[in-house]
């Protein structure tokens, strides 16, 4: 075999670049700012048009004021926080009920073939109808206080954890059984060793799911069942067409919904460790 | 169909006693009544190495799970180490062609999960010592802390001779161990895998579709044939030991797998 003789008739380099778009080079806060900005001029510029009527839109100034008018109240501890610590609370309780509903009712349905027969079809019948319809069968039953709330919230967010869970628990390949039956593993080994851990990442997009499901059961049953929460902050603000008070309050709202969501990434990211958290890696940056 | 009778039976292993003995084991399914395994005989001698090679769904993977006492056979007996199968046995060591390490354990807390799964925690913390061993017999030495994640295919597989290992074994069942390797790869682990056999004596059975890999590992080749699944011709495969992948390219070599591969095509393809 003879060596590839490269010093006859040097040629130049072929270096080329690949072409690179303008967004490719534009830092991704910049590209953010710019779309608010120009969603803020857009909507200064149909305010100050006389287009829409300011009860109906007020401008992005007069929204501004009231969010530090708001956010005022709440670090000042007025009437403001007490109604947040109450949908704090719906939300903290029903997510802690979903839980714990949601992660055995998962196992039950992923792990045993009764649960897999006989629950999952009736929980996936459950799971088609309106969930909010049944707001007043929870009024009725659980009286207009906070429970009530927490009901609702627990039981819009229970199925995104059961769906996860179990879903997680199928994900285990054949090797994996293969192996652990083998190594003569009991159920309960196989359980705890291994589907468990490898269901962590579906039962985590479940639980993101359920943080979503938990804050809309909480706020939709304090617009129909009134009580003391945010929700009914809200309504009355609206009520009196007080349309920046409303933009306001749902600002706040969802920083305890993002607060909640990012507690759950923050937990996957431990947890999970050997994996990139999917939707909320996504979302991430 | 009729198909070939009866082989005279070669046992691979030459010297030591019997580990594995299989007689006339079937496996038929009730649904469409599928024979999956017709009357397979197979003797496994201590030390010995035999292959099973036929095409996919031959039978070969239902043959190794009744030999792993995964599923039960429908006739026949399966003995091991003198003791009938009819479950799991810890003194069988399995590996598949995915390693299937678990990525939130560190490489020897994987080795040593058969012994935590069969005697706990503490148990398995006394086997370090031995799964470092192990560890340096694949030459995956200083790799005992790394995770899963870090290590390339090849390495996998490594580590998975490790958790088979660490069990010490009477036998190894390997199920197409490096199929999912590059050829590079994977002639590389073959070699890898006959040094280790031979270290440790181990009884070793494969099932392959690849005839140069039964060939330049085993001591007996099994030709299977699908639909009924049994074996239609025994081959004893006469090279000096240790094999090198130079034998590949020896005239002796090429005519087993010629020879293997005649059967294969007529058992096979009909």
């Amino acid at each position: 075999m003879t060596a590839v003789d490269n010093s006859q008739g040097a040629r130049p380099d072929t270096v080329w670049s690949e072409p690179v778009t303008f967004m490719d080079r534009l830092p991704r806060w910049i590209g953010m700012t710019g779309l608010m900005v120009a969603f803020l001029l857009t909507w200064q510029v149909i305010h100050l048009s006389g287009l829409v009527s300011p009860i109906i839109l007020p401008g992005p100034w007069e929204t501004a004021q009231d969010i530090a008018f708001v956010g005022q109240n709440l670090l000042t501890g007025g009437y403001m926080l007490t109604a947040f610590w109450i949908t704090f609370k719906e939300v903290i309780f029903g997510y802690a009920i979903a839980l714990t509903i949601g992660f055995s009712l998962g196992i039950i349905v992923g792990e045993f073939a009764f649960g897999e027969r006989a629950v999952l079809p009736y929980l996936v019948a459950i799971d088609t109808m309106p969930k909010v319809a049944f707001a007043p069968i929870f009024l009725a039953w659980l009286g207009f206080g906070i429970s009530s709330k927490v009901a609702l919230a627990a039981f819009i967010a229970t199925f995104p954890i059961v769906v996860g869970t179990a879903a997680g628990l199928h994900a285990s390949d054949e090797h994996a059984r293969a192996l652990f039956k083998t190594m003569g593993a009991t159920r309960l080994q196989t359980l705890i060793k291994m589907k468990l851990p490898l269901a962590l990442p579906q039962m985590f997009t479940g639980l993101k799911i359920a943080a979503v499901g938990v804050m809309a059961g909480a706020i939709t049953g304090e617009f129909l069942g009134g009580g003391k929460g945010f929700g009914e902050l809200i309504r009355v603000a609206a009520s009196q067409l007080n349309t920046p008070r409303v933009f306001s309050l749902i600002i706040y709202l969802s920083l305890l919904g993002l607060a909640l969501f990012w507690t759950v990434v923050w937990v996957e990211r431990r947890l999970v460790f050997w994996q990139k958290s999917s939707a909320g890696g996504g979302m991430a940056q | 169909m009729t198909a070939v009778h009866r082989i005279t039976e070669a046992t691979a292993g030459h010297h030591g006693r019997p580990v594995y003995e299989l007689r006339g084991v079937t496996k038929s399914y009730a649904r469409g009544n599928l024979k999956a395994l017709d009357r397979v005989d197979l003797t496994l001698n201590e030390g010995g190495f035999a292959s099973v090679i036929g095409p996919s769904g031959c039978g070969k993977t239902t043959l190794l799970k009744i030999m792993a006492g995964l599923v039960p056979p429908t006739g026949g007996s399966v003995y091991l180490q003198g003791t009938p199968v009819t479950g799991t046995r810890r003194d069988i060591g399995m590996m598949f062609q995915h390693a299937t390490l678990f990525p939130w354990r560190t490489t020897i807390e994987n080795i040593v999960l058969p012994i935590e799964i069969r005697d706990g925690r503490a148990a398995a913390k006394a086997k370090h010592a031995d799964a470092l061993a192990l560890l340096d017999l694949v030459g995956l030495k200083g790799f005992e802390h790394r995770r899963p994640g870090d290590l390339s295919g090849g390495m996998a597989q490594r580590a998975a001779i490790c958790r088979m290992l660490i069990t010490e074994p009477a036998v190894l069942l390997l199920d197409e161990p490096f199929s999912a390797l590059d050829e590079l790869s994977r002639d590389f682990m073959n070699m890898e895998l006959q040094r280790i056999c031979m270290e440790r004596q181990a009884t070793a059975f494969l099932i392959t579709h690849s005839i140069p890999e039964a060939v330049i590992l085993s001591d007996v080749v099994y030709v299977m044939s699908p639909r009924p699944g049994t074996f239609v011709e025994t081959v004893e495969i006469d090279l000096p030991r240790p094999r090198t992948l130079d034998m590949m390219t020896d005239r002796k070599f090429g005519e087993y797998v010629r020879h293997i591969r005649t059967h294969l095509d007529k058992g096979a393809f009909l």
